[in-house]
């Protein structure tokens, strides 16, 4: 954690107002771009990332070194073509990579910690938002989300429908079910349990609450994935041993996996950000913010919609998908939707496939 | 007889022609897109289309149609009363659980409907049952009875009278032989296939 941000940092000139009626004060966006602005700023196409993402969409994370977290769909002749393409993707508000969030300095130049404003969906967009206006870009040719990005996407749809033209939501949902709460809540007990998150106010101290939040990220990953996808990458199989050991050592492949991407979590994520992004999350219920009918958030609107759902993903499954759909029909808005096979959960998103790669490419162009 | 538009099969060449331009039209059933593509370029029109085949679905929007993935059995409900100038139903009525349902559901959407579907009274289907005493495998129904998704055959005179018992008007009709249009006397004996394009 802690990483000077090597990204273009965008300083929110005015007070952002959040819906907790709280504002932020000199909030900042940080972001990343690839390829040109067009003179007339009609090509740019924003990419929302997910709960743990972040602005290094095609381009290596400066903590992990690792490729950017969707560079197989974005880049030069890619089904989101930065030849033809000027693609932004910032860091949410709320986030650890650079944009304001509770590991960021307060005016009184301690961490914010827990004393951040508690932020929303649409309190990330409105970020997202002065972001777009300080780049001068008034409509987007399309926003594009998948999971948290796709719910993102949908609150620009519905909050600012002349900010795009094109709306690509993929593996998402127009709210969070109980379901999507309480493994939330599993995860938010896991990091407050731990001694070390101290309240939140770990910044200064030598111990963080890494153990919490690999047990959350830990939690949380298993429902980024397909039962069988689990059994059939790790099965019963054991690590490094021949036999049951009669102990709690990470005995099987699947619990050493998990323990390496709960562990690999805590060098680049804030505790505090899995807490205030996951609340977030848990309070997006769009037609909630439109008296309660969805279709009304999306009525009028000129854009195009696509929604792309994979049928393995009970994170968000396709009925959330279709859920949109039809309120889409029912406002008249010009909608597409599919849902692709894939083996692999929630996650199949981010993972090779060609007929994604399709639907994206025909979709953006 | 008009000549076919571009490379479409006869009875969407037959709704393309007669789509007035710049409509807003809804094509349940639309397969690789081929007729909304047809009527957004030719015509001008706002093309929407479903299908439950999700591979066809990707084709259609990977060439930029707006499709959605649904099934017109279930999925035409959320559209709001005259959503469309036109909704078209071409060849699906047959797999319907419901043809009555879906055809009330076309009118309720759309101004007017376009719906085809293979006459199953076509002299050819006739003699193969008269003679071969067997569901007929025919060129415009190819497929065997057990694995056909034609659950509800219909012939010509049969949809006339769903028309009238909708109370839906029967605007114009078109039938097909040999991938030809041919007039309408004796259609029911005569046509492969029929178009007919009904309002309320």
């Amino acid at each position: 954690m802690n990483v000077a941000p090597l990204s273009n940092v965008y300083h929110i000139p005015n007070p952002l107002p959040l819906d907790s009626g709280q504002v932020l004060e000199a909030a900042q966006i940080a972001y990343e771009t690839y390829g040109e602005l067009a003179p007339d700023k009609g090509n740019a196409v924003l990419v929302c990332h997910a709960l743990t993402g972040d602005q290094y969409l095609a381009s290596p994370h400066p903590i992990t070194g690792k490729p950017g977290w969707w560079e197989r769909m974005v880049g030069p002749g890619k089904p989101i073509d930065t030849n033809r393409h000027f693609v932004i993707c910032a860091n949410v508000i709320g986030s650890c990579m650079g944009s304001s969030g509770p590991a960021s300095l307060a005016p009184d130049g301690a961490p914010y910690a827990m004393r951040f404003p508690v932020i929303t969906i649409r309190d990330m967009v409105r970020g997202l938002v002065a972001l777009l206006d300080g780049l001068g870009i008034d409509r987007l040719h399309a926003v594009v989300g998948g999971s948290m990005g796709g719910m993102q996407a949908l609150s620009l749809a519905a909050n600012w429908p002349e900010r795009a033209a094109r709306v690509l939501v993929i593996a998402s949902t127009a709210r969070h079910s109980a379901q999507n709460i309480a493994f939330h809540e599993v995860g938010r007990q896991a990091i407050m349990a731990d001694p070390a998150w101290a309240e939140g106010d770990y910044y200064a101290a030598d111990a963080k609450p890494d153990n919490g939040l690999a047990v959350a990220r830990m939690a949380a990953h298993i429902t980024y994935l397909s039962e069988a996808g689990l059994t059939e990458k790790f099965g019963r199989r054991l690590q490094d041993r021949e036999a049951k050991g009669f102990g709690f050592d990470a005995e099987f492949q699947v619990e050493s996996y998990l323990r390496y991407q709960g562990s690999g979590f805590t060098r680049r994520f804030d505790a505090n950000s899995y807490l205030y992004i996951t609340r977030a999350m848990d309070y997006f219920d769009i037609a909630e913010e439109h008296g309660g009918k969805l279709a009304t958030a999306f009525a009028g609107t000129q854009a195009r919609f696509c929604l792309v759902s994979f049928d393995t993903d009970w994170l968000y499954p396709t009925a959330e998908s279709r859920h949109i759909v039809h309120a889409l029909n029912a406002a008249g808005a010009k909608v597409s939707f599919v849902e692709l096979s894939a083996p692999h959960g929630h996650d199949s998103f981010l993972l090779e496939h060609d007929q994604l790669d399709r639907v994206v490419k025909g979709f953006v162009e | 007889m008009t000549p076919p538009v571009s490379s479409l099969r006869p009875d969407l060449a037959a709704i393309a022609r007669h789509v007035a331009p710049g409509s807003r039209v809804l094509d349940i059933g639309c397969g690789d897109g081929a007729l909304m593509a047809e009527l957004e370029a030719a015509s001008g029109c706002d093309a929407r289309g479903m299908e439950l085949d999700g591979a066809l679905v990707e084709r259609c929007v990977s060439r930029g149609l707006s499709v959605v993935q649904g099934d017109a059995n279930l999925d035409l409900a959320n559209y709001p009363d005259k959503a469309f100038d036109y909704a078209i139903l071409s060849q699906t009525l047959q797999t319907a659980t419901r043809p009555d349902l879906i055809l009330d559901e076309l009118l309720r959407v759309g101004r007017r409907a376009f719906v085809s579907f293979p006459n199953f009274a076509h002299w050819r289907t006739r003699t193969a049952l008269l003679f071969g005493g067997r569901m007929p495998v025919t060129r415009a129904l190819p497929v065997s009875w057990y694995e056909t998704q034609n659950i509800h055959h219909v012939t010509v005179e049969d949809f006339r009278d769903l028309a009238r018992m909708k109370g839906a008007t029967i605007e114009r009709a078109w039938f097909f032989a040999n991938g030809m249009e041919i007039g309408a006397p004796g259609a029911n004996w005569r046509a492969e296939f029929a178009v007919f394009e009904l309002s309320r």
